[in-house]
């Protein structure tokens, strides 16, 4: 388990870095708001920084533990199709996660 | 009858109303953040359950949701700690995965908000769900009343469903495994509603290159390598458009 000065630092880090990034805007409006280079990666980021955050997720899945890639492979399959059908986040979340749960609990993974 | 009792009795008449009036705005921003809120309470609950799951004390939770609240960087997070993952890795994240928060300050009525205390926590509690709540042509006539009870409700609900989440997380029994999918799942949707609102194939192409070929020099480094790269493809491509125009 971390040291609890070690996850203190890591939370304030990360909270530090939030407001910045909410309240600096206020502060110097104008050269965020003509920035045609952040505006063009503003609208190009969220998609390709979930995407790595997914695939972040999955790096300890053990390829030659082939339960474990169906698992991975079948859940995935369904929050997708579940998210492009009804298009409600909290359901797709929830089905995917259940199909996981009940896989890797009786997988052992 | 003398000046000072004059302006005494008009207090007592002004005060009052000001109180009604304030009253009136709380309830309306009641109103306003009640259904967002009910709609990340899953969510929270299920941010608490994987903070106990995961191994931590459960009163780590709601330290989490009110100093960070962000949620998607609060699942994340909580996979960073148990990876101990270092505080530069942490920072860079945030940055990355908060960036477009700088562009909430576009339509977000903070000019309606006065006093450095209350602008500072106002801007402190810009989530998505606020943003979008407040994304609208009505929210400039908002009174500070309104905004601050719309983020300190929505704030308070969701610290309170993730300590709720947590105390959950704590019975589940340990053979259950699996709850840290909902990350996952988080990320493919939320990558999926990002994609809907912008239908191009090369950045998400683009991105899932970086995000393999990291996972292939490093999977403990990935999300810098990755995250560097990516950025760092983006902003060749934007150079690059603009000199092919000039």
């Amino acid at each position: 388990m971390p040291e609890p000065t070690y996850i203190l630092a890591a939370i304030g880090v990360a909270g530090a870095i939030t407001w910045a990034l909410r309240a600096l805007p206020f502060v110097m409006f104008a050269p965020l708001r003509d920035s045609k280079l952040l505006a063009f990666l503003g609208e190009r980021m969220p998609v390709g920084i979930m995407l790595i955050l997914a695939l972040y997720t999955l790096r300890e899945t053990d390829m030659a533990n082939s339960a474990h890639v169906f698992s991975v492979f079948l859940a995935l399959a369904i929050t997708i199709a579940v998210q492009a059908w009804r298009k409600k986040m909290i359901h797709s979340i929830f089905v995917g996660t259940a199909v996981y749960v009940v896989l890797a609990s009786a997988a052992g993974i | 009858m003398p000046e000072k009792n004059r302006l005494k009795n008009l207090e007592n008449i002004v005060e009052p109303a000001r109180d009604f009036s304030r009253r009136a705005e709380i309830k309306q921003g009641w109103k306003t953040v009640a259904p967002a809120s009910a709609a990340v309470a899953p969510l929270a609950l299920a941010l608490g359950m994987l903070v106990s799951k995961s191994g931590f004390a459960w009163w780590w939770a709601p330290i989490i949701a009110a100093i960070v609240f962000a949620g998607s960087m609060e699942f994340l997070l909580v996979g960073l700690l148990t990876a101990i993952a270092p505080l530069t890795q942490i920072a860079l994240s945030t940055l990355l995965v908060n960036f477009r928060h700088v562009f909430y300050a576009l339509s977000f009525p903070l000019h309606r908000v006065r006093g450095v205390g209350w602008k500072t926590y106002s801007t402190y509690a810009i989530t998505d769900e606020v943003y979008a709540l407040a994304a609208n042509p009505h929210s400039h006539r908002w009174s500070r009343a309104k905004i601050i009870s719309v983020q300190l409700i929505f704030h308070t609900l969701w610290v309170a469903c993730v300590t709720v989440g947590a105390g959950i997380g704590t019975l589940i029994p340990p053979w259950i495994q699996g709850l840290e999918f909902a990350v996952t799942a988080l990320f493919v949707v939320l990558a999926m509603e990002a994609f809907a609102v912008r239908r191009s194939i090369p950045v998400p192409v683009l991105a899932l290159l970086c995000g393999l070929v990291a996972l292939l020099v490093s999977p403990e480094h990935m999300l810098i390598i990755a995250m560097s790269f990516f950025v760092g493809g983006l902003i060749a491509a934007y150079f690059w458009k603009r000199h092919k125009r000039a």
